[in-house]
């Protein structure tokens, strides 16, 4: 079943006196449960679809079904729901919350959609020790390595247990090794059947991908599936 | 979001950067603690003045010769007549009255006292027995003046605590003699010590027979106090003993006549009218404060921005985070206030400690004002910043961090 279908979708954005299409013609469609590889140069576009696909920006041109649902067309809190429940984001710089602690960085999903104390501690105490943070539970952002950090931004985005993962560079802050470690833990939800787009300039991490998308001025430039293996 | 999870993130949000959230506190609390402790001296001059007023006695009128008391200066009074005086049979005469229930001829001098080699100078008050209760004059031993014919001279006196103690030290000063001016007199009572008040400090006062003051200074004129029968019979009496006294100086209206009540409510009304100015004043800090809560919000949200990018992302309707922002608005004008309040409070409580006579107490409408006002100017001032974080666009909010 298609997850994401993107039809004609174009965003245009005004620079000065001239107009950028930062997305230009964009049809795509992902299945659920997809492992996909968003690659190109800077200013390419990827990072504008991923927001897209993320429901942070709308089109202006275009349609988006997300689920078999039109999205484009929902209001701003509408749009907010489904990205509460539907979509986990995890940025290349964490974006935790510095006073809050790991957990309660975890939490912060849960606590915004009025999900009750009781079930939040029991979730985020699974998560914790799922991603192996069960000893960080109470450490601020600075006290963690960037490895645990992106482990608690992932954390993060699963714990609504959203069936679309979206990543932008998750491993762009982070050395080879840590690197590695995000990549496996993010393989191993989309093995649990989580859609995972990551955008990225790595060549090897795009390589993982069972699917790769090429992205260049606003266009798809080439799109693995389909192509031979 | 959950009630309380808002006012904990809110919390969190404003703990999170203590200074600036102390100074937004401070600059509220010095708002409303300047509300507090400036109304609780106007209000306390008030009630000063007031009880002061009350402690000359109850439903007093008071009967002044000559027609310029009050009302000001009329040329015709200067032209035509000296006024009469105010005799002890004008006095004796008001007791007729049906609304007056006792009447206290006053004469006032001053002369020396001496006793035992010392000698003091002390304000004379000529009076009766029934003076004493009209001014509520208390004796800590002895008795007052005799109740006998107001124009008899009886060589006595009643002397004040300080007197006594000046001129007696400890020793017994019941039934001694004293001199003064050129009298000797028998020491009758002595006066219950008062502190300073308005009008006499009956500690430094000696009270002798008012036909005995005349005498002493050689003067017919007086003033006659005159408590009426209740509070509602003050107009009456003040009406019976203007009428009373015309026709005894044969219909000439030359004395003057004052009710308690009105120069009290005089004092009431500009004293409440300047608490009232004192607190508007205070109040503009409470404005100013306000502005300050409005300028840390709005940096709470520059700071913040790649924060309100995320909550967006996570989910978070607009609604959430105008809540989020405005109640972190909310609580630190809120904890302004009480902390001003506190503030107030105590230093009102240090204004009675320092001067007991003078009752600071901050009146209960400018207290309720005070934090209202607080809260209102926090959550007022507040709603821009709010309104700036939901409207926030989040993928620009989430690229700055």
């Amino acid at each position: 079943m298609a997850l994401i279908e993107l039809a004609g979708i174009e965003r245009r954005f005004q620079l000065g006196d001239t107009t950028v299409k930062a997305l230009a013609g964009i049809d795509l469609t992902i299945d659920a449960g997809e492992y996909v590889a968003v690659m190109g140069p800077s200013g390419s576009g990827k990072s504008t679809l991923l927001n897209l696909l993320g429901l942070l920006d709308r089109p202006d041109i275009g349609h988006y079904r997300l689920e078999g649902r039109d999205v484009t067309t929902l209001s701003a809190d509408e749009q907010a729901k489904v990205r509460s429940t539907r979509i986990g984001f995890v940025f290349q710089s964490f974006h935790l919350v510095p006073r809050l602690t790991a957990a309660e960085n975890i939490a912060l999903p849960m606590m915004l959609a009025g999900i009750a104390p009781a079930e939040r501690a029991r979730r985020v105490a699974t998560a914790l020790k799922d991603f192996g943070l069960d000893q960080r539970a109470d450490h601020k952002p600075d006290q963690l390595s960037g490895g645990q950090r992106q482990r608690v931004a992932i954390a993060r985005a699963t714990i609504m247990q959203p069936p679309l993962i979206l990543a932008d560079e998750p491993t762009g802050n982070l050395d080879r090794h840590t690197g590695e470690d995000v990549v496996n833990l993010l393989e191993a939800l989309n093995a649990r059947g989580v859609t995972l787009i990551i955008v990225t300039h790595d060549p090897g991490m795009g390589e993982r991908a069972r699917r790769r998308l090429v992205m260049e001025d606003g266009r798809l430039q080439s799109d693995s599936a389909g192509a031979p293996c | 979001m959950r009630p309380a999870d808002i006012l904990r993130f809110a919390r969190d949000a404003a703990a999170g950067y203590p200074l600036r959230t102390t100074l937004s506190v401070l600059a509220m609390a010095i708002g409303v603690a300047a509300v507090v402790l400036l109304t609780a001296l106007g209000d306390g001059a008030r009630r000063y003045v007031v009880g002061q007023f009350s402690s000359l006695g109850t439903n007093l009128v008071i009967v002044l010769p000559g027609r310029t008391g009050t009302g000001g200066f009329n040329p015709a009074t200067a032209i035509t007549s000296t006024p009469r005086d105010l005799t002890i049979a004008d006095a004796q005469a008001l007791l007729r009255a049906p609304a007056v229930r006792r009447v206290g001829p006053l004469a006032v001098g001053t002369s020396e006292i001496s006793a035992g080699g010392r000698l003091r100078e002390v304000m004379v008050a000529g009076a009766n027995r029934d003076f004493f209760a009209i001014r509520n004059f208390e004796l800590a031993q002895g008795e007052a003046l005799p109740d006998d014919d107001w124009q008899r001279a009886a060589p006595v006196a009643v002397i004040g605590a300080k007197v006594q103690e000046e001129l007696f030290g400890r020793e017994p000063a019941l039934g001694r003699l004293v001199r003064v001016g050129d009298r000797r007199l028998r020491v009758i009572g002595i006066l219950r010590p008062t502190g300073q008040g308005l009008g006499m400090n009956t500690d430094e006062l000696v009270v002798v027979p008012v036909a005995l003051a005349q005498a002493m200074f050689n003067s017919n004129t007086l003033r006659i106090l005159v408590e009426a029968r209740s509070r509602e019979a003050i107009p009456a009496a003040s009406a019976q003993v203007l009428e009373l006294l015309k026709q005894r100086h044969r219909g000439e209206e030359d004395v003057t006549v004052i009710t308690q009540d009105a120069v009290l409510a005089t004092f009431d009304k500009l004293l409440g009218a300047l608490t009232l100015a004192v607190a508007g004043i205070a109040a503009i800090s409470l404005a100013v404060a306000g502005i300050l809560v409005m300028n840390v919000m709005l940096v709470a949200v520059t700071q913040r921005t790649g924060e309100i990018g995320l909550l967006k992302a996570l989910g978070a309707p607009a609604r959430t985070i105008r809540l989020a922002f405005l109640t972190e608005a909310a609580m630190l004008s809120a904890s302004g206030a009480l902390v001003g309040y506190g503030l107030g409070e105590a230093g009102a409580f240090a204004l009675r400690q320092l001067f007991p006579v003078f009752p600071a107490y901050p009146p209960d409408w400018a207290v309720i004002a005070g934090l209202l006002t607080a809260l209102s100017t926090g959550l007022l001032f507040g709603f821009l910043p709010a309104r700036r974080a939901a409207r926030l666009d989040p993928v620009q909010a989430l690229m700055k961090h």
